[in-house]
């Protein structure tokens, strides 16, 4: 027997015979796509922009973009992955009309350390859970995320919230593998201190 | 292994990405360092919690009106 692979022990990506569909004309098979992909293309413009309404152009245009440039999607990687990778583009681009006089991009703010060094060495006692309830700490994890750079940011949703592998983070922000690496853990460390000041373990005697 | 070290490999720590060799070097140092447990578990804690909860949440409306939008445009282009 040769010992040629078959390709159909090759596990395919259900997305794959979509977008072939698609790309022949098929809108309901494109449209499958859309609904698999939605609330995880407004989640990631939202985390980006921190604004609901952008959030929404953002996801309209970005699935607009694709559908226009189906043909060029080779397949390379996943068609999730290069969704995202024009929804952050989309948002970075929406991110810079806002601050007209300042640029944003992946490599702002990142060239410091501020914040990345531990400060904090308190226990979280209790568990965030059960110090907070769901709204106040909802309120506290978005007020927190807020605050850290655009390019720590994007790096941390799509690997923390949205479970992208790290080399699909690469690939969606189009930085290199150690950029994202480095990037990734600048980022928790940084949230991890600033979350500190909630949740640590309040000493006796001191307030809460 | 020292805390700096261990801090550079924290990131690896939590995607498994480290030999058995390293884990054990970083077991071994936070056993002996109360400054590297506390941040060792509270960065766990921070992407855990962070996993744990939905920030953005899409309602079924916001959905449905998304989800229209984004139709009539792409078909618009047809």
């Amino acid at each position: 027997m040769p010992a040629i692979q078959s390709p159909a022990t090759e596990e395919v990506h259900p997305d794959v015979a979509l977008v072939a569909r698609a790309k022949e004309g098929d809108t309901a098979a494109f449209e499958q796509l859309v609904r698999q992909y939605e609330r995880q293309i407004f989640r990631v413009a939202q985390h980006i922009t921190q604004n609901r309404e952008d959030a929404e152009d953002i996801t309209q245009d970005a699935f607009l973009k694709a559908y226009e440039k189906l043909d060029q999607f080779q397949g390379n990687s996943k068609f999730s992955t290069w969704l995202v990778r024009i929804a952050v583009n989309e948002s970075l681009m929406r991110l810079r009309k806002r601050k007209t006089s300042k640029t944003v991009s992946m490599d702002e703010d990142v060239q410091t350390d501020e914040g990345s060094i531990p400060r904090d060495f308190a226990e979280w006692r209790p568990n965030p859970e059960q110090q907070y309830n769901q709204a106040e700490l909802a309120d506290i994890l978005r007020k927190t995320i807020q605050g850290l750079p655009p390019g720590f940011r994007t790096v941390f949703t799509l690997r923390d919230v949205e479970n992208l592998s790290t080399e699909e983070t690469a690939e969606a922000l189009g930085l290199s593998v150690p950029a994202v690496k480095s990037r990734l853990l600048r980022a928790r460390l940084q949230l991890r201190e600033r979350l500190s000041r909630y949740f640590r373990q309040k000493q006796e005697g001191q307030p809460a | 292994m020292n805390c700096t070290d261990l801090l550079s490999h924290l990131s690896d720590y939590f995607d498994d990405q480290l030999t058995t060799e390293l884990r054990e070097e970083i077991s071994e140092h936070t056993a002996g360092c109360q400054h590297c447990r506390v941040v060792l578990n509270t960065t766990h804690q921070t992407i855990e919690v962070y996993k744990g909860n939905e920030l953005y949440e899409v309602s079924p409306g916001l959905r449905e009106r998304l989800h229209s939008a984004i139709m009539a445009k792409c078909l618009a282009k047809k």
